[in-house]
């Protein structure tokens, strides 16, 4: 079996892990533009922060490709595939597979803006190389505009805060981290990133770039020296697209990982599947899900069939300290406490939670995540006492014992 | 694998569990100077309620969700004990987000902590275990 991998990241590492638990044999070849070892992509920002280095940044260990018998192929751009004589061609030479995974992840969305060509410094967030570059670009005078108040553009922020003069954030959508945090949850973070001196403006956006400047919709100009876009992420869909396979914003997939073209996967941030609490179909750009797809691919292309049905928004992020976490979706009742040093709201609906905000004291949140997970009907357990606080109490001796002393019921 | 298994019926909710856990995990000499006056962090912690108690740690799961999730690669499995590389974490908590059970914790430091059945302070019983009066924590095979 001759098994090819699109990408260095989570969803190809997982894929390679997947594949070795059932097929220890087999010849696996990974693709990857970039040409670095495996990283952690989500690091980016602690490494300009100081809080890691490139050595610790590595995804895995330095002799993760050859235990696992793999041959990485690394600055090779993979530039189509052929569906019929099953080869992928590069940018080096072809590349025959009997499997092939497509976990090639996303590229910046820049959405036209006038004079945007004509700005000098301009970067994106998303690689390594482009952190570097915005660092070597950054001195303590530097003023920096960052387009895009979502969690790439302010873990850029937050990343940069110590070495460049003033940051200023503009995004379109009336609050920060729009994609994870509702209105009130939203104004605790802003405040305290303000508090850090980052200013915003929201509900607003670029006009035009001119001589150093960035006339707003709203009439307000900024004056900066560096602009960081980090609007949004594109999925890199085009080699499965090209090839005939069913496409919307991410590739499709079903519960194992294969598209609609034979003998090709596709996992990560590329590929589009079911959200197990909404039963939607879509693109779930985060480290877990790109994992567990990958896992899932490897497994199933290795020939060990098995569903990947519980993908979900789930997320752990935090500013200068402040943690937040979030999962699910916001949908149905609102169980709402605020005190020193929390913000809690969980959401449910037809006896099951169905999402959570938590800012601050974070403490134990995947006992909240398992249950929108694995869809516990709230009627059975004391469902007051974990809004409280999430412990094993409230699930009862039974499932207890299975949780805690491998009962098996 | 052995894994720690907790036998509620026989927990007496002495918390000794958490103190041979924090000082098996803190590198001291005696238990007494090393923990007195000390606000704990153990990896294993009693939850009670309404005439039950029984201790948590981690599970050491075959599919360790807290693994896959990881970020930055700072949890990985080592013969079947899932570890924490400290010196990799970066305070994200995914991990947290991750674990069934909140077994995974924030550490004094930041960096998250769990229960590593004792493999890096020293070979055989895990401290917990060794120390529970009651026999309500053990180490075995199931
Ligand atoms: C700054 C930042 C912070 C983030 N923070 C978090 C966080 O806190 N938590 C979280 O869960 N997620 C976070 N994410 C998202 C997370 O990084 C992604 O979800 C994850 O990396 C997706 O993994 P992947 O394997 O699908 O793709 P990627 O990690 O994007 O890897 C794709 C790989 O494919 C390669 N590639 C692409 N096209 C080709 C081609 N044609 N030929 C060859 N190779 C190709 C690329 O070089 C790359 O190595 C963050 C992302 C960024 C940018």
């Amino acid at each position: 079996m001759k098994y090819v991998i699109i990408g260095n990241g989570p969803a190809a590492i997982g894929a390679i892990e997947g594949i070795r638990k059932k097929d220890k044999k087999g010849a696996i070849t990974l693709i990857s533009k970039e040409p670095h070892h495996t990283y952690s992509r989500p690091l980016i920002s602690y490494l300009l922060l100081g809080k890691t280095d490139e050595e610790r940044m590595k995804y895995r260990p330095d002799g993760f490709y050859k235990d696992n018998g793999v041959d990485v192929m690394l600055g090779v751009t993979a530039e189509s595939i052929d569906p019929v004589r099953q080869t992928v061609k590069t940018d080096k030479g072809k590349v025959p597979y009997d499997r092939l995974l497509i976990a090639a992840g996303s590229r910046p969305f820049i959405p036209p803006m006038k004079g945007f060509d004509a700005v000098e410094k301009k970067y994106s967030f998303m690689t390594l190389d482009d952190a570097k570059a915005l660092s070597e670009a950054l001195t303590p005078e530097t003023r920096v505009l960052i387009i895009g108040a979502g969690l790439i553009g302010l873990k850029c922020a937050e990343g940069i805060s110590g070495l460049c003069g003033h940051i200023a954030v503009v995004d379109l959508a009336d609050r920060i981290l729009s994609s994870i945090l509702d209105r009130e949850a939203a104004a605790v973070v802003e405040k305290s990133l303000r508090e850090h001196g980052m200013e915003f403006y929201l509900s607003d956006s670029v006009e035009e770039f001119k001589g150093g400047r960035a006339r707003l919709k709203s009439g307000k100009t900024i004056e900066f020296d560096v602009l960081v876009t980090a609007v949004g992420v594109k999925a890199n869909i085009s080699l499965v697209k090209d090839a005939g396979g069913a496409c919307e914003r991410g590739i499709i997939v079903n519960d194992h990982m294969e598209t609609t073209v034979t003998n090709v996967y596709a996992a990560g941030d590329c590929a589009q599947g079911t959200d197990c609490v909404t039963g939607q179909s879509r693109i779930l750009a985060l480290m877990p899900n790109a994992y567990m797809q990958g896992e899932c691919a490897g497994r199933n292309m290795a020939g060990e069939p098995g569903a990947f049905d519980r993908a979900m928004a789930q997320n752990a992020i935090g500013f200068f300290g402040l943690h937040m976490v979030t999962a699910g979706a916001y949908e149905g009742e609102v169980y709402f406490e605020r005190g020193e040093g929390l913000y809690k709201k969980l959401f449910y609906r037809d006896d099951r939670l169905m999402g959570y905000i938590i800012i601050g004291d974070i403490r134990r949140a995947g006992i909240y995540t398992a249950m929108i997970r694995d869809r516990t009907p709230l009627s059975g357990i004391d469902f007051e006492l974990i809004c409280k606080d999430p412990s094993l109490l409230p699930f009862g001796k039974k499932r207890r014992a299975e949780m805690l002393g491998g009962v098996k019921n | 694998m052995k894994r720690v298994y907790v036998n509620e019926k026989w927990c007496l909710g002495c918390h000794l569990c958490e103190y041979n856990c924090a000082f098996s995990n803190s590198g001291g000499r005696d238990m007494a100077t090393t923990l007195m006056g000390v606000n704990i962090r153990p990896n294993i912690r009693v939850e009670e309620g309404e005439g039950v108690c029984y201790a948590v740690s981690c599970r050491h799961c075959e599919d360790p969700l807290c693994v896959k999730g990881c970020i930055g690669g700072a949890l990985s499995i080592e013969d079947g004990v899932i570890e924490i590389d400290k010196s990799k974490c970066i305070h994200c908590y995914t991990c947290i987000v991750m674990c069934p059970y909140g077994a995974v914790m924030p550490s004094e430091d930041g960096a998250v902590q769990k229960c590593e059945l004792c493999v890096k302070t020293k070979k055989g019983t895990p401290a917990c275990v060794a120390g529970c009066p009651n026999g309500a924590i053990v180490f075995e095979e199931r």
